[in-house]
């Protein structure tokens, strides 16, 4: 597989190609336990413990705990497994999208209501 | 001989299910959008399909990275909906149809897709949302449902020309039936938008409104994009469009456009609604 794709250079965007399918895959396997409700509570009662499950690096781990969400895309997570977490924290998918972006939820739901990111920021 | 009625191109925005559950359709976000469905209601009331045919991508409900099916039909007699990490959307179980998906699984392997076989599968809103934008909340959905699931979430999804070719030997596998079954296709997420990381929130109308042209009149070209294009120009989640040209594919060369709407934003996407059916 080549080390560069002709994507990489897309701005502030990450591909869930196979290098952070690789990655991510025992994080993504957490996120995706969180499907299961009887998961959702035992993880919400001891995060830390629920972790210890799973082979998460101790990037991944801290990502998870301080809910990073740009950071957990950046160690392998994929949006939609990500979203589970998010989902657990009551969040709904534009404030997950918002908090990638170093805008305010009020500020990012402000910009999708005038039309969205301009392609002219960056493509 | 199942007859081809039409097919639906529809967003899956999860929010607009959640709308829908939660009685917000007539809020000042959301009525302007709900507004917009009551022409492709009618229409799809009018055709009253035996089977929709739903082409959808399943993100993390059925499938994880374990088992990753690039093609993937839906055989069994029920699929239930799925719990996507905040309990399963309010919906009836859809309903499937295993004669004519055992029938379209066996003519497709034979015609060289490779599909993968599914009897037993959570559906998410991947496939419950554009059963909602087009028949509501009924006490049990009016058609049965054959899922026909596309990966688009792990990189890289099937490209656009090989979806818009096993949307041709989807019609040629219909065409052989022996039933007589009405059957719309309908080919589901899109259209531009981006979820993940600083570019959250990309939206581009113009890329959109040429897709929708195109798909109409210039199938091929269409069926040419390249992911490189849908990743810079539609976001990287806009790549779902190529779910659209399974369904372009199953009508035949030439369409008439009977309704089209799009609506900005619904969350964070473009949202596109569109109903085509074979010219005469």
């Amino acid at each position: 597989m080549p080390s560069r794709r002709d994507y990489d250079d897309i701005p502030g965007t990450i591909v869930f190609d196979g290098r952070q399918s690789r990655r991510g895959y025992a994080l993504n396997k957490f996120l995706m336990s969180l499907n299961q409700a009887a998961n959702r509570e035992a993880f919400k009662a001891d995060e830390a413990a629920y972790l210890d499950r799973f082979r998460l690096d101790d990037e991944q781990r801290e990502a998870v705990l301080g809910r990073r969400w740009l950071r957990l895309l950046e160690v392998g997570g994929n949006v939609y497994y990500t979203y589970k977490l998010a989902a657990c924290d009551g969040m709904t998918f534009q404030d997950l999208a918002g908090a990638q972006t170093g805008m305010t939820r009020e500020e990012f739901a402000e910009m999708m209501l005038s039309g969205g990111r301009s392609p002219h920021e960056g493509r | 001989m199942a007859r081809v009625a039409g097919g639906v191109g529809c967003s899956h925005v999860p929010a607009v299910g959640a709308a829908i559950d939660k009685g917000r359709t007539e809020e000042p976000y959301w009525a302007p959008y709900f507004a917009k469905l009551d022409r492709a209601r009618r229409w799809i009331a009018e055709v009253d399909p035996d089977v929709c045919i739903v082409v959808y991508n399943d993100h993390a409900s059925a499938f994880s990275l374990e088992v990753i099916p690039t093609f993937a039909l839906g055989l069994a007699d029920e699929f239930p909906p799925a719990d996507e990490g905040y309990g399963p959307r309010p919906v009836p179980v859809v309903r499937g149809h295993p004669e004519l998906a055992w029938h379209l699984a066996e003519s497709l392997i034979l015609d060289e897709f490779d599909i993968t076989l599914v009897n037993e599968m959570p559906v998410d809103h991947g496939l419950t949302v554009p059963l909602s934008v087009m028949f509501g909340q009924p006490e049990a959905w009016p058609s049965a449902v054959i899922p026909l699931c596309v990966n688009v979430v792990q990189y890289p999804p099937p490209t656009g020309h090989r979806c818009y070719r096993l949307g041709q030997a989807l019609r040629r596998a219909l065409d052989a039936y022996e039933g007589d079954e009405r059957v719309v296709v309908f080919g589901t997420g899109g259209m531009s938008h981006q979820l993940q990381s600083e570019r959250a929130g990309f939206i581009n109308v113009d890329f959109d409104t040429a897709f929708l042209d195109h798909l109409v009149d210039d199938p091929e070209a269409v069926a040419a994009i390249p992911h490189l294009d849908y990743l810079r120009d539609a976001g990287s989640e806009g790549i779902e469009l190529v779910m659209w040209l399974v369904m372009r594919g199953a009508l035949g060369p030439r369409v008439r456009e009977v309704y089209r709407a799009t609506h900005l934003p619904t969350s964070n996407t473009h949202n596109g609604l569109l109903i085509l059916e074979e010219a005469s």
